[in-house]
């Protein structure tokens, strides 16, 4: 198939509908309009329903009632509409529905900017919503990426029945480039019969709930979505190692920060530094297995991001004081340049703090 | 033999939690003969919200979904946009509605959202016990207003019903109470009023139900039922504020 140039949120909206996804309810927020945009003109097409919803609390738990009754469902939104869903995507979480939520991050705290940054990761990892769950958080740093994991992330939902999180950064959301669509991977997918679609007098009633009042089931409810999590951390981990092997920095960095110290560590190699990148692609099930291989000879892992650090203590439990991990970030909507890194960088090697 | 009153298929065998003299259940059944008798149990699905009426999802012998405090009517959307051929309730308290849930309420209502609402009004927050709702009547106590509601202080009290029977897409609004069998039999006919409207595609539909919080208002059953009568149907008067059939 040929290669079509795109505008990210738009792509997003386009995997999502080419991934069976048929219901959307969102609110506006910048910048991610062209997300909504997109699906209030598209969905109706192929027989899909979009929604606006009055808020973004009420935005998603449409997509728990929809979801709830089998449907393929998304919604996305920036920082401070994110912050509003919490309270839904932990009830999906409790219930093991499955969905997907985008959030074209923003800077914040609080109303902050509708520049792109990265800090939301911990609003992302760590829940936000009450209560022990976790959700499979995917950072792609390219549109192409943005696109095939959103397709992908359908079926994860759908296989774990959770909801899954797509964490692009308002750059993803506002530049063009060329993708194309491509099948994501078979998946094994059992059918929905837990959905409320009615008995049909075939049936007994079923009930979609996250209310146990007896603390010991649940206990055994939250140690029953713990082994699921586990499950989704062997199995659903992606990373990208780039120029690991003799490195004598190795750089954490995710999204389109990645973008940018790739630039550096090819400024560093023509200043004869060997640099390497360890990029998770999913934030939660975080890489822990390829910061367990940078070699004793490294002398330090830099974490570069957009935000004031938050990925740092990821990568510093990762790094257990095996090796110094030392961080660089711009945030609040301010990018980091590559020669900023490269700095950063050889003061490390310089042995400057 | 010829079976004069039996138990409703709409229920469960389970037994309900509710306080002695707490007419959650008279409603619960009424909700319950409705679906029956309207033959559409198996292509109903219910939304509990958080209240006492809480365990609603055990309680009614059809599909259900348990919703987050105040989000019964956006749970409700969700599920009506996915199966539009299917009948779609919510179950709430006044806590639950008016307060928390209170722009879900409206825009639910506002975009003419072909579901059915029942809307539990006991003046009170039962469940977290018996705090102050915005349904709480002046001068009633409860126990974050424990001189009694100040109107000065925070307002008289809501009156949902009203509210909602301005809003174009709400096609049927109703109050009714379950204090005595007369008005049992009203409540009735509105539940299935309200559930008629939706089968025909109509648009929204409510009917408030006065009901009573014996425990939290610190009376009896019997002194329950007296109190409303004196009390909430002056301030909450009974009978139809909208029903788009009357008016054609
Ligand atoms: C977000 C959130 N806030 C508060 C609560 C606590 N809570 C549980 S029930 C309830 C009040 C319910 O009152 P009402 O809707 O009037 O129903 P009733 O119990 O009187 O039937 C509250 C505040 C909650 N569960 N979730
Ligand atoms: S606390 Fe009040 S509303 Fe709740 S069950 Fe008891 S009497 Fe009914």
């Amino acid at each position: 198939m040929a290669k079509i140039l795109m505008k990210g949120n738009e792509a997003i909206g386009a995997a999502a509908i080419k991934a069976g996804c048929r219901y959307f309810f969102g609110y506006p927020i910048t910048p991610q309009n062209e997300v909504p945009e997109y699906m209030a003109r598209e969905l109706p097409k192929v027989g899909g329903v979009f929604l606006q919803a009055e808020s973004e609390v009420a935005a998603i738990n449409m997509v728990y009632g929809a979801s709830g009754a089998g449907a393929r469902v998304m919604t996305s939104s920036s920082s401070p509409g994110i912050a509003l869903k919490q309270e839904g995507i932990s009830y999906i979480a409790g219930a093991e529905l499955p969905c997907v939520v985008v959030n074209v991050v923003r800077g914040g705290p609080g109303l902050g900017g509708i520049q792109p940054a990265q800090s939301d990761y911990y609003q992302a990892t760590r829940g936000g919503g009450n209560g022990d769950y976790r959700m499979p958080v995917y950072a792609p740093s390219s549109i192409q990426e943005t696109v095939d994991l959103i397709m992908g992330a359908f079926d994860v939902a759908d296989q774990y029945r959770t909801p899954v999180m797509i964490l692009a950064d308002g750059m993803i959301g506002q530049m063009m480039e060329p993708i194309e669509f491509k099948e994501p991977k078979k998946r094994e997918l059992a059918p929905k019969t837990w959905a409320t679609t009615g008995t049909k007098d075939e049936r007994k009633p079923n009930i979609i709930n996250s209310l146990f009042i007896d603390p010991q089931e649940l206990e055994d409810h939250c140690i029953r979505l713990e082994k699921k999590y586990d499950l989704i951390a062997q199995n659903e981990c992606l990373v990208e190692e780039y120029k690991l092997e003799g490195a004598e920095i190795v750089v954490a960095a995710y999204g389109t920060t990645s973008r940018i110290v790739k630039n550096a560590i090819d400024k560093c190699a023509e200043l004869g530094i060997k640099v390497g990148l360890i990029r998770p692609i999913t934030l939660w099930p975080f890489p822990f297995a390829s910061f367990e291989k940078i070699e004793d000879t490294t002398k330090a892992v830099l974490t570069v991001e957009m935000s004031t650090g938050q990925m740092i203590d990821d990568v510093k439990i990762a790094m257990n004081g095996r090796m110094p991990v030392e961080f660089y970030g711009r945030t609040g909507g301010m990018v980091p340049t590559p020669d900023a890194i490269v700095e950063k960088i050889k003061k490390i090697v310089g042995g400057e703090k | 033999m010829t079976v004069a009153f039996k138990k409703t298929k709409g229920l469960t065998d389970k037994p309900l939690h509710y306080c002695p003299g707490c007419t959650h259940g008279i409603i619960h059944r009424l909700v319950a003969e409705v679906l029956e008798e309207l033959e559409v149990l198996d292509k109903t699905i219910g939304v509990a919200p958080v209240g006492c009426s809480v365990f609603a999802y055990d309680y009614f012998n059809c599909d259900m979904q348990e919703a987050a405090h105040g989000r019964a009517p956006a749970v409700a959307t969700g599920i009506k946009r996915v199966n539009p051929d299917k009948v779609v309730f919510t179950y709430q308290g006044d806590g639950d509605l008016a307060s928390i849930g209170a722009a879900e309420i409206v825009h639910a209502a506002h975009r003419g959202e072909k579901i059915t609402t029942i809307f539990v009004n006991n003046a009170i927050y039962g469940m977290t016990g018996g705090q102050m709702a915005p349904t709480t009547l002046v001068g009633q106590k409860a126990t974050t207003a424990p001189y009694g509601r100040d109107e000065a202080h925070c307002g008289k009290s809501l009156k949902v019903s009203e509210m909602l029977a301005t809003i174009d897409g709400a096609k049927f609004v109703e109050r009714v109470s379950v204090n005595s069998p007369a008005n049992i039999r009203k409540a009735k006919k509105a539940i299935k009023k309200a559930f008629e409207l939706q089968l025909a595609n109509k648009g929204f539909g409510i009917v408030e139900v006065l009901s009573t919080c014996p425990t939290n208002w610190g009376l009896s059953p019997v002194e329950a039922i007296k109190w409303l009568e004196a009390n909430m149907i002056p301030y909450y008067p009974l009978g139809n504020l909208r029903d788009v059939e009357e008016a054609k």
